[in-house]
């Protein structure tokens, strides 16, 4: 008897743990709800307010939410006397086509090598090198001839698209041709152990050069542009530009200082630290000023920028240097043993280690340029075509007319949104890591 | 004090201990501190003395190519075969005499007036005088190269020095290739710090030593070069900031540091614990789509501000969608004056940069709560403990010892928050004498002060306030947490 009346207890009990369980559970997911909701609400404003037309609803400030009529007047105006769409086509169009021929013209080359197997190596360099240079010739040869040779009376234009090329062909060479003994088998199609890897492969190439083509295409192409495209593309200029260059900064400074040990050391991190402590708006007329001498304001805004922004960069080594101090110390020294030197320990061995940190610090870098007002504005002094988006939009919000222009600042706030919270969310992971690296080491 | 006491001791008495300690210690601390800089001080007195000593000694026992390059720098490493070093040194002299002759005296010479000749109107034209701004920047440039170069032509002595040592002891010296690959492994630093030193010298060091001379001086809207001259005034701006009266700005200060400490506290400290108790509610068992609600929340982070915060300062404008439903329900009868009362516009940039806050907190705290060894909550819950205790007693010291130094950071952080006020508010209301809001942040002031007023003096001064300010606090943090300190501890 007793023991029953024990269990029925325990289960009384037990029942009443889980009901306990159950309402804790349920009052943190109405929490969560509300939450949700709060975070989220302002966005879809955003987003509803971005589809009231400019034209028939007039004023910004209105006493409704949802648009009377959905219309994409304001998305319309974005691009008003810009040729964008058509221009993006054509550019799609073009680094398709340029990617496929590349990329089965590498392939057949694969396969020619394939035939050379059995002779010397350097018979298989020749090989190599000729086929390199087909693949070369053909990229450069076609982007320019389908795009009727716009390239007149453009030296820098020029100039970046070869730089471009150069690239293609070096991805060529250490992707696709390695040099080492398995020259032959890493080249796409010939593969023999996986089918799927050469596919794989295959796919990979005609990405690489597809968006080689595509970005060769939108610098070489001409567009008409409308003050809207012409802010995003500075921004978007700025950025690639910040978050490579960074990033090799940023690295550098932090690998330095992490792994080698050099008189002065400790001096850098003390005096950067004390830097540190200056607000950073102080120093704006100065460098407004270093700027203007260099000719890199108002019309020179978007290079201009890009100094600034990578220039200081290397104060900013904390949470990577955070990361390479956690990497075993044991694995440069062996590779040190086998005598590399310190320069092939940091490319080799520590770099392929360090990639969540290289991707936290690029898109770090890559964002930021977007929601910068200050300093842009700055630089601009005023100039329109050297404006950023967050300028330009701060400018519709923050003028007289802004009952008329808040709507369209909406339209112009989601297209930025959009692409930066679809990247953002991509590498997230990498981001967490960082931050939170960054976080417990200080 | 028994060190038993001081366990017996409850954690807010210990706390309270320890900065009853750490005041009472200030004086002999700092008093230490001052001995130090003095040794410091001392040593580098020696250190220029040894090396008086040195250049002499080194002359008197050098040979030709040693002696020569004295005059002419880097002509001993030719002389030795050292080409690449020799064509540098030289390089670098020959670059400093040009520049010395053609640009650099001129500006120095002039530097402790900062310009005597006006610029005036002759008849129509303009005849430029001196201009001010250019004397002070290129004169600290051209003081900044003069150290260098004095510091380079040490280095070449030295260099000398060294290598007759080395052919006198019978060895090879290091060929120019030997130097290029070097650099590619015992110098390796030199070669990844080269180009970013370069950088923060030009675009960080030189513009903030610049900026704390113009403290010192009357660079404002009323001396503007190159139409008029400005010169130096010793401390007359730190007094027209710092003290009260009608024509200074002390009563502004004291309130806009006064706003920008509450502010910095509230958000550095609401969003550390929000965020935390937000993590520990995603991350509790039994709890679905952990993911999706993380993502929702990181929604705030990946939005670029300029756009979320805009876009929310109008949401809650007086005629903003807030204002407008709550009037249109009949909540209210009149517009909550958000933005328009200081009161209100205080509380409401805290409450929205929770919105902004909460999700970083809740990222970082995740990753650390995972970290927590889930053994310890598993005795806990033997014992009997219930989930207050629970946090009281684990997560929450945890957290704080691990979270220490990032405290410290984002505390530094949230007073040069820039973006969040000046995209809410601007600062606004306005209404404080110095053209300051009662929401302006000391940065906020230095900006308006710079873009609007162009009242450079006393925005240097602030800069150098906010310094102050962070750098007294950094130090009394790091006296007080000692896991800021170690570096190699986390290795």
């Amino acid at each position: 008897m007793t023991n029953n009346a024990n269990v029925a207890a325990g289960q009384q009990k037990l029942r009443s743990k889980r009901g306990h369980e159950r309402r804790i559970n349920g009052t943190i997911y109405t929490v969560l709800v509300i939450m949700s909701i709060v975070w989220l609400v302002p966005f879809v404003f955003l987003v509803l307010q971005s589809f009231r037309s400019y034209k028939l609803e007039k004023g910004g400030m209105v006493d409704y939410l949802i648009p009377k009529t959905f219309s994409l007047d304001n998305y319309a105006f974005l691009f008003e006397g810009s040729n964008f769409f058509s221009w993006l086509g054509q550019a799609l169009i073009v680094a398709v086509a340029v990617a496929a021929v590349t990329a089965v013209l590498i392939h057949v080359c694969g396969r020619l090598l394939d035939k050379g197997e059995g002779e010397g190596r350097g018979t298989r360099v020749a090989l190599l090198g000729g086929s390199l240079l087909i693949g070369f010739v053909a990229l450069v040869g076609l982007t320019m001839a389908l795009q009727g040779f716009a390239l007149a009376g453009s030296w820098v234009k020029a100039l970046i698209s070869l730089a471009l090329f150069v690239l293609a062909g070096w991805i060529m060479a250490r992707v696709y041709l390695k040099q080492d003994s398995k020259l032959l088998r890493s080249i796409p199609g010939y593969v023999v152990e996986d089918k799927h890897e050469g596919l794989k492969k295959f796919c990979a190439m005609f990405a690489e050069f597809g968006a080689l083509a595509l970005i060769a295409q939108c610098i070489l192409a001409p567009m008409t542009m409308s003050q809207y495209v012409r802010w995003y593309g500075n921004t978007l200029t700025i950025a690639l530009f910040t978050s490579v260059i960074q990033t090799v900064i940023v690295l550098s400074v932090s690998y330095a200082l992490s792994r080698l040990r050099f008189k002065g050391r400790k001096l850098i991190m003390n005096v950067v630290l004390i830097l540190g402590l200056f607000p950073g708006f102080l120093t704006m007329i100065t460098l407004y000023f270093l700027l203007k001498q260099m000719g890199l304001t108002q019309a020179g805004a978007v290079p201009g920028l890009i100094l600034i922004y990578c220039a200081s960069s290397g104060m900013g080594y904390y949470i990577s240097k955070g990361f390479f101090d956690t990497i075993p110390k044991s694995l440069d020294e062996s590779a040190r043993i086998d005598g590399a030197t310190r320069f092939q320990v940091f490319l080799k061995i520590i770099m392929p280690l360090a990639k969540p940190i290289v991707i936290y610090t690029i898109l770090m870098a890559f964002m930021a340029p977007w929601g910068d007002y200050v300093f842009a504005s700055y630089v601009a002094f005023g100039h329109q075509d050297g404006y950023n988006v967050a300028v330009g939009l701060y400018n519709w919000v923050n003028t007289n007319d802004f009952q008329n222009y808040f709507t369209r600042f909406c339209a112009g706030g989601v297209l930025v949104a959009v692409p930066i919270t679809a990247l953002f969310l991509a590498l997230q992971k990498y981001y967490v890591e960082g931050v939170t690296g960054g976080a417990v080491k200080g | 004090m028994v060190d038993l006491d001081y366990l017996k001791m409850s954690k807010p008495q210990k706390m309270l201990h320890d900065l009853g300690r750490f005041f009472t210690g200030l004086p002999g601390r700092v008093g230490r501190g001052f001995m130090k800089l003095g040794l410091n001080i001392g040593r580098c007195f020696k250190g220029l003395w040894l090396s008086v000593v040195d250049l002499i000694t080194t002359f008197r026992d050098g040979d030709w190519k040693t002696r020569l390059s004295y005059l002419v720098m880097g002509s001993g490493s030719m002389a030795r075969g050292q080409w690449g070093r020799g064509l540098l040194f030289f390089l670098f002299q020959t670059v400093f005499n040009l520049y010395m002759v053609n640009f650099g005296m001129a500006y120095l010479a002039k530097l402790n007036t900062l310009g005597t000749v006006a610029t005036e109107k002759v008849g129509r034209k303009t005849v430029y005088g001196d201009n001010s701004f250019l004397i002070l920047l290129y004169g600290v440039l051209t003081l900044f190269f003069v150290l260098a170069f004095i510091y380079t032509w040490r280095m070449n002595i030295k260099q000398n020095k060294i290598s007759q040592q080395i052919l006198a002891s019978g060895r090879k010296l290091k060929r120019t290739k030997d130097d290029l690959q070097s650099l590619m492994d015992s110098q390796f630093h030199k070669t990844l710090l080269a180009l970013p030193t370069l950088g923060v010298f030009v675009f960080t060091i030189l513009p903030i030593f610049f900026m704390i001379l113009v403290a010192f001086t009357n660079f404002d809207y009323n001396h503007q070069p190159p139409a008029k001259l400005f010169t130096w005034v010793g401390f007359e701006n730190f007094k027209t900031l710092l003290s009260s009266g009608s024509a200074s700005y002390g009563d502004t200060f004291k309130q806009v540091l006064f706003w920008t400490l509450v502010w910095a506290f509230f958000a550095t400290f609401l969003n550390y614990f929000l965020g935390m108790f937000v993590a520990i509610m995603i991350n509790k068992k039994g709890i679905k789509l952990k993911k999706v609600w993380r993502t929702i929340l990181v929604m705030t982070i990946a939005i670029p501000q300029f756009v979320s915060l805009l876009y929310v300062s109008k949401m809650f404008a007086a005629d903003g969608l807030i204002n407008t439903y709550l009037m249109k329900w009949h909540w209210i009868s009149q517009p909550i004056p958000f933005w328009t009362n200081p009161g209100w516009a205080r509380f409401t940039i805290i409450l929205i940069n929770i919105w902004i806050g909460i999700p970083y907190l809740m990222l970082i705290a995740t990753g650390i709560l995972m970290n927590i060894p889930a053994d310890l909550y598993e005795s806990a819950r033997i014992d009997g403990a219930n989930a207050v205790q629970m946090y009281g007693k684990i997560t929450l010291p945890y957290m704080l010892f691990v979270t220490g130094p990032y405290l410290l950071t984002s505390f530094t952080g949230n007073i040069n928050n820039f973006n969040v006020i000046f995209l809410l508010s601007q600062g606004k209301p306005m209404g404080l004498a110095g053209n300051a809001g009662h929401t302006d942040l000391l940065i906020t002031w230095l900006y308006r002060m710079t873009v609007s007023d162009t009242n450079y003096k006393i925005a240097a001064v602030i800069g150098i306030m906010v310094f102050v300010v962070l750098a007294v606090i950094n130090l009394v943090v790091y006296n007080l947490i000692p896991s800021v300190k170690n570096e190699e501890d986390f290795q």
